[in-house]
């Protein structure tokens, strides 16, 4: 151990945080480094064109079914502050704003 | 959502010039191919991808007093707690892990659950393949590890448009770094002082950047049926499966249907 208190750092727990830190790193060079490497046909290419949006979607889907009215509301109110300004800090304080207000109502 | 593409407004080349050579592109006038623009790395692409970033940082700071606290209630120390937002430097994924915290120390499943919910950034980074594979390898690895949820993408919404800003990922990276482990000392040296996140909306920030994330990356009738496949897969991944397997499995479901789609 050492350090004490708040500054403690114990062996075994860092040894655990460089560990998650390595796989970790390597999930996120993974990706590209896999591209370098291998020859990507056409179709392969039109497969990685969609992930863009597909991830985006994927991530949000379990999130906003989880959600209620004052979620839902608030993402219709990001699409539109967003479709009309193109502005993602608009949109956000738009958003954040909004599902504050319809909790409050709800 | 029935936005087109190539309004006035919007000076962005190479939005979707990538697409099968057989499907008819919903905006006619894109003349350079996705990521075929110049790219650069410079100083000026981190400024912008900094300040850019910064208020989607700040929502990020609100996970972080989260983590903080959690690392705290699990045991870890102010130290260890910002030594991991400073190197993992992934928010789900550390949350998960202080959940499995326990006497004795469950290495393998916390190392094991953190490569299963980080997967997805392996898809991340080949999404931005495109532009980062021209940058030489210290500069788009070195990006890469900044790489989080929110700033990738804001990092693909600003490449997508066709600014050629290599350094946008450093730039955005280097802002939820700063607020990540800043947040963290914060919410580990509060321990449970502050309160919930949902009071001030700050739950809804990674929702919020992700929908108008979507709405940009809307490109009309082609994107439907890959992103309804998405959706469709990411939901029942989300219902049967643990941890963040629902994304990885949403991804690359809609990138096989489009990738059979193409051989058509």
């Amino acid at each position: 151990m050492v350090g004490e208190g708040a500054f403690a750092l114990d062996p075994l727990v860092v040894g655990v945080i460089l560990a998650m830190t390595l796989v970790t790193a390597l999930t996120k060079v993974g990706g590209l480094w896999l591209l370098r490497r291998i020859e990507v046909s056409e179709r392969f290419e039109a497969g990685l064109s969609v992930l863009p949006g597909a991830i985006v979607i994927a991530i949000l889907a379990p999130e906003l079914a989880a959600g209620g009215p004052a979620e839902w509301s608030a993402a219709g109110i990001v699409v539109v502050v967003m479709w009309r300004t193109e502005s993602i800090l608009l949109s956000l304080c738009g958003g954040v704003g909004a599902v504050v207000l319809f909790r409050a109502i709800g | 959502m029935t936005r087109t593409d190539g309004d006035e407004t919007d000076p962005s080349p190479g939005a979707h010039a990538d697409r099968a050579s057989d499907e008819p592109a919903a905006d006619s006038g894109s003349p350079v191919a996705d990521g075929r623009e110049t790219i650069t790395f410079d100083r000026a692409g981190v400024r912008a991808g900094f300040l850019t970033c910064v208020p989607v940082a700040l929502g990020v700071g609100g996970y972080g007093v989260a983590f903080g606290m959690l690392a705290r209630r699990a045991g870890l120390s102010v130290a260890e707690a910002t030594l991991m937002s400073a190197t993992v430097l992934a928010g789900a994924a550390q949350i998960v892990a202080v959940e499995l915290w326990a006497e004795p120390l469950p290495v393998a499943t916390i190392v094991v659950t953190t490569l299963a919910i980080n997967l997805r950034y392996s898809l991340m980074g080949a999404a931005l393949g495109p532009w980062l594979e021209r940058l030489s390898p210290l500069r788009s690895y070195g990006s890469l590890l900044l790489m989080a949820d929110e700033n990738w993408a804001l990092t693909m919404r600003d490449l997508k448009s066709g600014s050629g800003r290599g350094a946008f990922l450093l730039g955005t990276g280097i802002a939820i770094w700063c607020f990540w482990v800043a947040s963290t000392i914060v919410g580990a040296a509060a321990g449970g002082a502050i309160g919930d996140p949902a009071q001030y909306g700050i739950d809804f920030v990674l929702t919020a950047v992700f929908v108008a994330l979507a709405t940009d990356l809307w490109e009309g009738r082609s994107t439907l049926l890959p992103w309804l496949v998405a959706l469709a897969i990411a939901v029942a991944a989300a219902e049967f499966l643990p941890g963040r397997w629902y994304i990885l499995l949403g991804g690359l479901a809609a990138a096989a249907v489009e990738v059979i789609r193409h051989g058509r």
